[in-house]
């Protein structure tokens, strides 16, 4: 098992070495640059000069990839020219990153919460008008763009019948004191339950837009793992048994098909944090998904890379950590 | 309606011994509105006492699993019709209610399947698969359940069973994996044992000894055993009555050795043709039974045998033969034949 997760690290390093490459050799052939957007089109050129010098851009590439990796190795990815101006990049992640967290969480909260009992309800109940439903609204689910879905929802529900908030984390202006930015969670934490309840009305429309497609996905991979695992000649012998519908159900079904949806959940993180960017542009909400399409807009070099390769670190990390659940739940991979 | 098979001289019931099981012309359908059905048994009738063990033989797709799964209740309730009647102990099952039925299940009745690898659940641990029975039936928990388990593992031969329990269906040989699905079918001690195909997923050294092992848990306790299988030879080492099954009736039914002495159904005598033997001079082809069993059962013009049998004569193709007492034998013997092989009885016999 140690050696199992000490060779997966090293795996994770691997890529996040060979990412680091093609990150920055990618932002550098960008047209425009960070001198034209920081400078604006009637800057002189003694002054880009200078600029160029200042932010190192004047020395050959591998000089500056080094250089770049060195202090990126010790949390500095240097100074944000475009979103934070003046503050250092990995801030910009730091104060970012409780936003897209809570988000995110709630968006796969959602998710599972619905997609697995459906999934499991859709299985056993196959061909009924419930199962071809779920089937097609997970169609409906993955098809619909995301930035579709969520300026529907944000028409719909803020704007034409005002239930809920258009944008932001929180009401400008609330009584609210943060401790840990994650906003519903410094609401509890500080009994000021106004603000806990105002945030988490902020996280509704943008959760359930950031849900669809894991929702969709985990749907559909539940119900093809249980229609498989329903078919095995272990639940027969589990029926055989006599044992009661909730063992069967718990025990022999959903244990095995549930091993599958564990790997999707986590290469659904990747679609979560793909989707936060454009979920996060339409609500306004302040989380990295925002930072990075604003990075983008003011080529904020350092911002970009400091949120690429965190977004890319999160999600190798979690992979790992599924990997390691992976082999908790099935005791075959263990003991290869 | 086979009427017959209730008749007094039917081998498998003895006088004075009232049948643990009785299964009376079960007949199983699948299909639904959408498609065509398909019978996959026809009116199949026999009787189990306690302590006996009955075999139900034939090829695949004779239906022998399908009657299995039905007196376990088993068959999905969506696809699978059930008629006819399975009385355990007197008690009819199949009009009993699905929760009923589960309390029997694993308590009073078991099965073992074909295939132990797939017959265990992957992830949970064996120890756990025994006694999650012991906790359904008995209300045993924890240290007593472990304990009980322990001993079940032990009896049925596996070294070190503490240490098992703990073990995963990977972690087992396929010999250790039939033994673990024995104990966890007899935990509860049930009357009635149901093993369809035990051994056939397993090597020839490892199927004698759960052969070898099921016969003697059965006589230790009484239980009564239902054997399935297509193996002649699992037949002749375990089973007292045998019921050759084709195309989802019963064709011939007799006591083991009688069966065995002198087959009446060119079927049976096909099977017992097809397998080799050490007794006899070297250098003797084996004979295949011709062709396969039809996917339909072609039973209402005719005898279905009839296009792979080499006994087949005019009236098979016109005229269903019903399964009636065999008058060419001497021995008690059920027979569904028109032209059937040499008996050991002679015209003056009779």
């Amino acid at each position: 098992m140690l050696r199992f997760i000490v060779r997966r690290m090293l795996q994770m390093l691997l890529a996040l070495f060979a990412l680091s490459v093609l990150l920055f050799a990618w932002l550098r052939s960008l047209p425009g640059g960070a001198v034209s957007a920081l400078l604006g089109e009637r800057g002189s050129p003694e002054a880009a000069a200078e600029l160029r010098a200042q932010l190192g851009l004047d020395q050959p590439l591998p000089v500056q990839y080094w250089s770049f990796l060195e202090r990126a190795a010790q949390g500095d990815f240097g100074i944000s020219n475009g979103v934070y101006i003046g503050q250092p990049a990995m801030d910009v992640f730091l104060s970012r990153l409780p936003a897209t967290v809570e988000l995110s969480f709630f968006a796969i909260v959602i998710a599972l919460t619905v997609a697995i009992p459906l999934g499991y309800i859709a299985a056993r109940r196959r061909g009924s008008l419930l199962d071809t439903s779920s089937v097609i609204s997970s169609l409906i689910g993955v098809a619909v763009p995301i930035f579709f879905l969520a300026y529907v929802l944000k028409y719909l529900f803020a704007v034409r019948w005002g239930i809920l908030p258009p944008s932001g984390r929180q009401t400008a202006g609330i009584d609210a004191t943060h401790i840990t930015n994650f906003y519903v969670l410094d609401g509890i934490l500080t009994r000021e339950w106004d603000a806990a309840w105002d945030a988490f009305q902020h996280l509704i429309l943008p959760a359930f837009a950031l849900a669809s497609i894991p929702f969709a996905v985990i749907f559909r991979i539940t119900r093809a793992s249980v229609l498989e695992v329903l078919e095995e000649d272990y639940v027969r012998t589990a029926a055989a048994k006599g044992l009661r519908a909730h063992t069967i159900r718990w025990r022999h079904v959903m244990r095995n098909a549930l091993i599958p949806v564990v790997t999707m959940i986590g290469l659904q993180i990747g679609a979560l944090l793909a989707g936060a960017v454009l979920t996060e542009k339409v609500f306004a909400f302040q989380g990295i998904g925002q930072a990075l399409a604003i990075g983008f807009e003011r080529r904020d070099y350092p911002v970009l890379q400091v949120l690429i390769m965190m977004a890319a670190l999160i999600y190798i990390v979690v992979n790992l950590l599924v990997d390691i659940a992976y082999a908790i739940i099935d005791p075959r991979v263990r003991t290869r | 309606m086979t009427t017959a098979t209730t008749s007094t001289t039917q081998p498998g019931r003895r006088s004075g011994r009232e049948p643990l099981l009785a299964v009376e012309d079960l007949r199983v359908t699948f299909g639904s509105r959408t498609s065509r059905t398909v019978t996959a048994v026809d009116g199949v009738s026999f009787d189990v006492a306690p302590g006996e063990t009955v075999g139900l033989v034939g090829e695949s797709g004779c239906g022998k699993s399908v009657t299995s799964l039905a007196v376990m209740g088993l068959l999905p309730a969506r696809g699978a019709q059930v008629a006819g009647s399975v009385r355990f102990d007197g008690e009819e099952l199949l009009t009993l209610s699905p929760q009923r039925m589960a309390e029997k299940r694993g308590a009073e009745m078991a099965m073992i399947f074909q295939d132990p690898l797939s017959s265990l659940n992957p992830v949970v641990p064996i120890g756990v698969q025994v006694t999650e029975v012991l906790e359904r039936h008995r209300g045993m928990k924890g240290g007593a359940a472990r304990k009980r388990a322990t001993y079940l593992l032990e009896r049925v031969g596996i070294p070190d069973p503490t240490r098992r329990l703990s073990d995963y269906a990977h972690q087992l040989s396929g010999g250790m994996r039939q033994r673990a699905l024995i104990a966890m079918a007899l935990a509860c001690e049930p009357r009635l044992l149901i093993a369809d195909e035990p051994t056939t997923a397993l090597d020839v050294t490892i199927q004698a000894q759960i052969l070898a092992l099921l016969n003697e848990l059965v006589s230790e306790s009484g239980t009564a055993l239902v054997m399935i299988t297509h193996d002649l030879g699992v037949v002749a080492g375990l089973c007292s009555t045998v019921n050759v099954l084709y195309a989802g009736r019963v064709v011939e039914r007799a006591d083991r050795h009688p069966l065995f002495a002198t087959p009446r159904h060119p079927y049976t005598g096909g099977l017992l043709a097809s397998i080799p033997r050490l007794d006899e001079e070297r250098g003797r082809r084996l004979v295949p039974v011709p062709g396969s069993v039809a996917d339909n059962i072609p039973w209402e013009e005719g005898c279905a045998f009839a296009p792979r049998c080499p006994n087949a004569g005019d009236r098979c193709e016109a005229e269903t033969p019903a399964l009636v007492p065999d008058r060419g034998v001497r021995d008690p013997r059920l027979l569904r034949c028109h032209y059937p092989l040499a008996g050991d009885r002679t015209e003056e016999d009779a």
